[in-house]
């Protein structure tokens, strides 16, 4: 890829902290994030519980609940601070939750048909958008039927990160930002997970793939690893980085560890 | 739902225009529903007020036989003697103007069996509210009542020949007075309520059906009910019989014009499902803001007989309706499914109201309220088992949505069991449309406003599913003109 193009995702010293439903903004949790993604390129984020995973996910995304009070996070060279929550998904960028939010009442295909509506700005035929979705539950090993249940209502772990790979293979996002979808999967249910982020895989196309552990990183091979500690990059590499983070833990990277 | 640092000049611009679109749209009621006809071609209008000697005329002029004049006269004593309920919404209810309501108009002397008989100016009335078209689609009959009168009324003639009576009140009190004479009061007697009394004493119009033994009306009929007039008390009245083993489905829709007065809609609806028949009555509700609702629904259900309200308000100013089953056979069973939409200056207050009487009954009751720009959503309930109920069944599900600080909603479900060997269950939540919500589905390119329809749509489904499809789709759109109303 020419770098006289624009980065997917570029992020330098952002820093965030959150904002209290009365509006009061607490203290930092990312402390000066610096992080260049192209197109083409997977990148693993690596960390232990509390790092700050999520926060950088849901921030990219435009959450209400986080502040940008440092540094900036351009996404093909535009700012994305300010943006509505929707505009950025239909500028192509696309959140995996750790937790999909569950929506009773809500049809699987009345959410998926508008949701597809919304960010392509214009309506899909039927014609085009059963055979579509009828090819990914397919690949997902999705029956039929799922598409009648009401979204992530009573959906086990597992159904509930496949709805998220439905979805997110029906928006072919420019940018996916997966947080944590390999958390208590079993091994089938990860290796399908992985084939659908393999699938989206293209030189247009990056991915950033949040994890506390390596496991799926043996299925999703990263061009670039980075290791988050309490809010900061405190190491970056290639894929044997998450092998070495396998082997020896997050310890050992800490500011003054030896 | 502000990102990061909040929304850029831009975007508010957009913001703004976009509400005020919205604005526009939600004035659609007034052209959709609120336009008002002329009235100078009218029948006949009573002077405002009620005293005796109205009631005296509109008897006279039905030509009803003596009982029922009678009966009109007592309830009258029975409404004047009557104190105002002190509970529901006293305030708007003291604003009652009483003395500035015309109990009684009539557009037409005429009433039509074929659209081209009623009027042409009411029969665009109704062709804009889209009721002709609806009857040749998808309803096995249709009445449709003007101020006081049913105007137009039709039956499937192969209904007709099962021997199925769909017609106005006052046609079936002249072909059927032996029925009605039997059944007209007694599951709500005039001494009930206040408005009950009104009623019986001022009433005009309304349904009368009866399906004889085994006869199952399977597509279903349909009442609409049209206020024209300011200031004006519509009072219809409904007797619905099904016999034994016998089913039916009907379903009334009401709109009014928008006025700066008030108007009252007072109707009494009595169901008797008798053993093993089984009645679903459909409401949809949208009175303009104008209209004081207050109707008493009651059913009596024999044994093995299944008794359905299903009820959506989305109109009026203030609604008091509590839909009752009495569950007087073995067996018998009371589902009452019911949405309120609450928005800026109306309250809903409505609820259910369901006695078992007898050994296995069981009862399922789901009411789902949203609030909305302040307005105020009431769950009032009550539940009575009574001794010797062995085995009765009650379920209670109350869902309250606020969707603003300002809008408020209240439940106050009460539970009478004076039987030990019964299964009561009873739950109620009140949730917001939460910002993890909107935001995962704002992230999947809904805009807040689709976001949080889509929520309200989701949280009304177990009602909506409910309905036959082109009232649901029609529901969906009201939701949706009351939810883009009034943003910003
Ligand atoms: N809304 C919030 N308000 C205050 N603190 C928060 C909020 N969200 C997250 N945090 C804190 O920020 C840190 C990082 O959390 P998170 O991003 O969820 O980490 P991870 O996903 O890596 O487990 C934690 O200490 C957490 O308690
Ligand atoms: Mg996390």
């Amino acid at each position: 890829m020419s770098t006289s193009h624009p980065p997917l995702l570029e992020l330098s010293d952002l820093r965030v902290a959150p904002v209290a439903d009365d509006g009061s903004v607490g203290k930092e949790i990312l402390k000066g994030i610096s992080l260049t993604l192209r197109a083409g390129t997977v990148h693993a984020l690596m960390g232990r519980n509390g790092s700050g995973k999520s926060t950088l996910s849901a921030v990219l995304m435009g959450h209400p609940k986080f502040r940008v009070t440092g540094g900036s996070m351009k996404y093909l060279g535009e700012d994305l601070t300010g943006i509505p929550v929707h505009e950025r998904a239909r500028k192509g960028l696309f959140l995996c939750f750790q937790y999909p939010m569950a929506l009773p009442g809500v049809g699987v295909a009345q959410f998926l048909r508008q949701s597809v509506k919304g960010v392509r700005g214009a309506d899909v035929p039927s014609k085009e958008f059963r055979p579509l979705v009828k090819k990914h539950l397919e690949a997902l090993g999705i029956p039929q039927t799922f598409m009648t249940r009401y979204v992530n209502d009573g959906f086990s772990g597992g159904e509930k990160k496949r709805m998220e790979m439905l979805h997110m293979l029906l928006l072919e996002p420019r940018l996916a930002i997966l947080d944590e979808v390999d958390s208590g999967l079993d091994v089938d249910a990860l290796k399908v997970v992985a084939e659908s982020i393999n699938r989206l895989r293209s030189p247009e196309r990056g991915q950033l793939l949040v994890t506390h552990y390596q496991r799926i990183l043996d299925y999703v091979v990263p061009d670039e690893v980075h290791v988050l500690l309490d809010g900061e990059i405190v190491r970056s590499g290639a894929a044997d980085l998450a092998r070495e983070v396998e082997s020896r833990g997050y310890e050992w990277l800490a500011k003054g560890a030896a | 739902m502000t990102p990061d640092n909040g929304p850029t000049p831009a975007e508010t611009a957009a913001a703004e225009r976009t509400a005020s679109e919205a604005r526009d749209i939600g004035g659609d009621y007034d052209r959709k529903y609120g336009f008002h006809d002329d009235e100078s071609a009218y029948d006949f209008k009573s002077k405002k007020g009620l005293d005796h000697a109205i009631v005296e005329m509109i008897s006279r002029y039905k030509k009803e036989p003596e009982w029922m004049r009678e009966r009109r006269h007592a309830a009258l004593d029975v409404f004047l003697a009557k104190p105002m309920p002190r509970w529901g919404n006293s305030k708007l209810l003291d604003d009652i103007d009483f003395a500035n309501i015309h109990y009684y108009v009539r557009a037409s002397e005429r009433q039509g069996k074929t659209w081209e008989e009623v009027p042409e100016q009411v029969k665009k009335t109704f062709d804009r509210l889209g009721i002709p078209e609806a009857e040749r689609k998808f309803l096995a009959g249709v009445t449709a009542q003007y101020e006081s009168e049913v105007v137009y009324h039709s039956i499937r003639e192969d209904l007709d020949k099962l021997g199925v009576v769909f017609t106005d009140m006052d046609t079936g009190l002249r072909e059927h007075e032996e029925i009605v004479r039997r059944h007209w009061g007694t599951v709500i007697p005039s001494e009930d309520n206040k408005f009950s009394a009104l009623n019986t004493a001022v009433w005009s119009g309304g349904s009368f059906v009866y399906v004889p033994k085994g006869v199952k009306v399977e597509i279903p009929l349909q009442a609409y009910f049209r206020i024209n007039t300011e200031n004006m008390g519509q009072f219809e009245r409904t007797l619905i019989i099904a016999d034994e083993g016998s089913q039916v489905h009907y379903i009334e829709g009401c709109t009014a014009p928008t006025y700066s007065s008030d108007s009252l809609h007072s109707a009494v609806v009595e169901l008797i499902a008798m053993p093993g028949s089984k009645i679903r009555y459909t409401t949809i509700q949208n009175w303009s803001k104008n209209v004081y609702n207050l109707v008493t629904k009651r059913a009596v259900a024999h044994a093995g007989a299944r008794v359905e309200w299903i009820d959506g308000n989305l109109g009026s100013k203030l609604t008091m309706k509590y839909p009752a089953v009495y569950l007087v056979g073995e067996r018998a069973h009371a589902e009452i499914l019911s949405v309120a939409f609450s928005g800026k200056d109306q309250h809903q207050d409505a609820g259910s109201k369901v006695v078992h009487v007898a050994p296995n009954t069981t009862s399922v009751v789901t009411s789902k309220s949203i609030s909305k720009d302040g307005g105020r959503g009431t769950y009032r309930g009550l539940v009575k088992v009574h001794k010797g109920a062995k085995g009765a069944k009650v379920n209670v599900k109350c869902d309250a949505l606020i969707l603003d600080a300002a809008s408020r909603s209240d439940t106050y479900p009460t539970m009478e069991v004076d039987e030990k060997k019964v299964a009561v269950e009873h739950e109620a939540t009140v949730s917001k449309v939460g910002d993890e919500q909107l935001f995962f589905l704002m992230s999947r390119g809904l805009t807040e406003e689709e976001a949080t329809l889509l929520i309200v749509n989701g949280f009304i489904e177990p009602f909506t599913k409910e309905l036959p499809m082109e009232y649901a789709v029609e529901l969906n759109r009201l939701i949706q003109l009351e939810m883009e109303g009034s943003v910003g």
